[in-house]
């Protein structure tokens, strides 16, 4: 299949459309805009509807009755706009319905800005409305890697049952790169025999709902929700690892920073520096194992984010204390560059090459 | 013996949470009932919402869905642009319609969304447990109006069928009331021309139906109905506010 030259917005619109995605819902949002504008376009003659929602929480709930009733089904947003989502994204996992929700991040808290930012880490992938759940959260670095994940994004949601959320940002959703669209399906796909189709007078009525007012059932469904999450820890870590072993030092970031830091290792390697890389694809799961894999000889990890540090939560936590962590971020829209991240392993590694 | 009357195909044997006296029984099998005898149940999609009516989903012989407070217009979008040939349908108080959901509902009427809307009006948050509606009425006690509803800070009670009526895309919308047997015959014969209006896909409808809440409102079923009759409908006047015309 030949390359095209595309935008990551409008690639992820092209991507979900040849995933079988034929329902869109959204809200206008810079820096995502780009995605509404190409299914306004495109789904249509794909023989899919789009509507253009009153507002993120009518979206986000017209994804809820369109899975419900055994579509797939999208919405897409930008940072405040998939703030206003959460109360839609805590039903859609409750409910167990599966969509793709594509977040390309901007500036916060608030209004913020409409620059490039990683500050919806936490909103992601501790679930970011009420009550227990997660949800698997993917993070390109790059827009054929966007392409990828938005197409096995509706293959996931569709096994799981549950709600995928692609995390980009601005820089990502704007960038133009060569992408190809391959379709291939890993998973075999559970029939939704559970959606409201109508009865047809041949079976007692399908219910999608998230209320269990007792709580002996409440609980029950918890455990359900959990053993799921457990099973996405089990088989859907995503990572790439660089020198993980033999570095003096290991950076560790997500999505566009972590082609910043892929520079500024470059950089560091041509000075005799050695420096590798943890880039987490899945932030949920995240792949702690690669941080607990890091050779013994590494004196430090740097977490390297476009926020005031969210991601190196998790760092820590897989880390456990083995070896000293250092953050360096940028935030409001400011996008770190390689040589301040240059500076910063030459800081903390004083002369030690 | 000839059978003059059973309980509507259209309603599950669950017996119902409602209090002794709540007209959401009568409400629920007026709207069962319609959907039988338009043969529409076995493909219809219900939408329950949040309120005393959550539970619907357990009443309705059909498929349904619970929506999030308010946001169940937008729940029957999603499943009708989907399903456009299927019977879609949500079931929603006035807290739900008429406050946290006014967005929504003014633009499935605004998109002209071909579903239908059965809007039970009580003037007062029931499930939650009698808190001020946008519907309850001026000098009404309600809990967060403990010296009753003042209109110099909560304003007047909201009219949503009026206000629908004025959108073009909402293509019927009637008042009706379930507190005499004649007033139930005609709340019967507006909901079946409003999901006729669905039916011949002419866009949105929808039927407020004025109800009572003998348990918040702190009176008797009985006085409830007069209650209704007294104070409700000479603000909430009865009738149809849009209808479509004549097939050309």
């Amino acid at each position: 299949m030949t390359k095209v030259l595309m935008k990551g917005n409008e690639a992820v619109g092209a991507a979900a459309i040849a995933a079988g995605c034929r329902f869109f819902f959204g809200y206008p949002i810079t820096p995502q805009n780009e995605i509404p504008e190409y299914m306004s376009r495109e789904l249509e003659k794909a023989g899919g509807v789009f509507v253009q929602a009153e507002s993120e929480v009518a979206a986000i709930n017209m994804v809820y009755g369109a899975s419900g009733s055994g579509a797939r089904v999208m919405t897409s947003s930008s940072s405040p706009g998939i703030a206003l989502k959460q109360e839609g994204i805590s039903y859609i996992a409750g409910a167990e319905l599966p969509c793709v929700i594509v977040d390309m991040m901007r500036g916060g808290p608030g209004l913020g800005s409409i620059q490039p930012a990683q500050g919806d880490y936490f909103l992601a992938t501790r679930g970011g409305g009420n009550g227990d759940y997660r949800m698997l959260v993917l993070a390109p670095a790059n827009v054929q890697e966007l392409v990828d994940l938005v197409i096995e994004g509706f293959d996931l949601a569709d096994f799981y049952r549950s709600p995928v959320m692609i995390l980009g940002d601005g820089m990502i959703g704007q960038m133009m790169e060569p992408v190809e669209f391959k379709t291939e399906t890993k998973h075999d796909l559970p029939v939704k025999d559970w959606a409201t189709v109508g009865t047809g007078g041949k079976r007692k009525p399908n219910i999608i709902n998230s209320l269990y007012l007792q709580a002996e059932d409440l609980e029950n469904h918890n455990i359900k929700l959990q053993k799921k999450f457990a099973k996405m820890r089990e088989n859907e870590k995503r990572v790439e690892t660089y020198n993980t072993k033999d570095a003096d030092l290991v950076l560790t970031a997500y999505g566009t920073t972590s082609r910043i830091a892929k520079t500024a290792i470059s950089k560091l390697e041509k000075e005799g520096y050695k420096v590798g890389l943890i880039r987490p694809i899945s932030l949920y799961p995240f792949p702690n194992e690669a941080y607990e894999e890091i050779g013994e000889n590494v004196k430090a990890v740097l977490t390297i984010e476009m926020s005031a540090g969210q991601m190196i939560d998790d760092v820590r936590l897989s880390l456990n204390g083995k070896i000293p962590t250092y953050f360096y971020g940028r935030t409001g829209g400011m996008v770190p560059t390689p040589e301040e991240i240059v500076d910063k392993v030459k800081e903390i590694l004083g002369g030690d090459k | 013996m000839a059978i003059v009357f059973e309980k509507t195909k259209g309603l599950t044997d669950k017996p119902t949470h409602y209090c002794p006296g709540c007209t959401h029984g009568i409400i629920h099998r007026l709207v069962a009932e319609a959907m039988v005898e338009l043969g529409v149940l076995d493909n219809a999609i219900g939408v329950a919402p949040v309120g005393c009516s959550v539970l619907a989903y357990d009443y309705f012989n059909c498929d349904m869905q619970q929506a999030a407070h308010g946001r169940a217009p937008a729940v029957a979008t999603g499943i009708k642009r989907v399903h456009p040939d299927n019977f879609v349908f949500t079931y929603q108080g006035d807290g739900d319609l008429a406050s946290i959901g006014t967005a929504e509902i003014v633009h499935v009427a605004h998109r002209g969304e071909k579903f239908s809307t059965i809007f039970v009006n009580n003037a007062i948050y029931g499930m939650t447990g009698g808190q001020m509606a946008p519907t309850t009425l001026i000098g009404q006690k309600a809990t967060t109006s403990p010296y009753g509803r003042d209109e110099a800070t909560t304003g007047k009670p909201i009219r949503m069928s009026e206000m629908l009526a004025t959108i073009d895309g909402a293509a019927f919308v009637e008042r009706v009331a379930v507190n005499t047997p004649a007033n139930i015959r005609k709340a019967k014969k507006a909901i079946l021309e409003c999901f006729k209006v669905q039916l011949e896909g002419r866009g949105f409808g929808i039927v407020e139906v004025l109800s009572t809440c003998p348990t918040n409102w702190g009176i008797t079923p009985v006085e409830a109905m007069k209650w209704l009759e007294n104070n409700m409908i000479p603000y909430y006047p009865l009738g149809n506010f849009k209808k479509p015309g004549e097939v050309e």
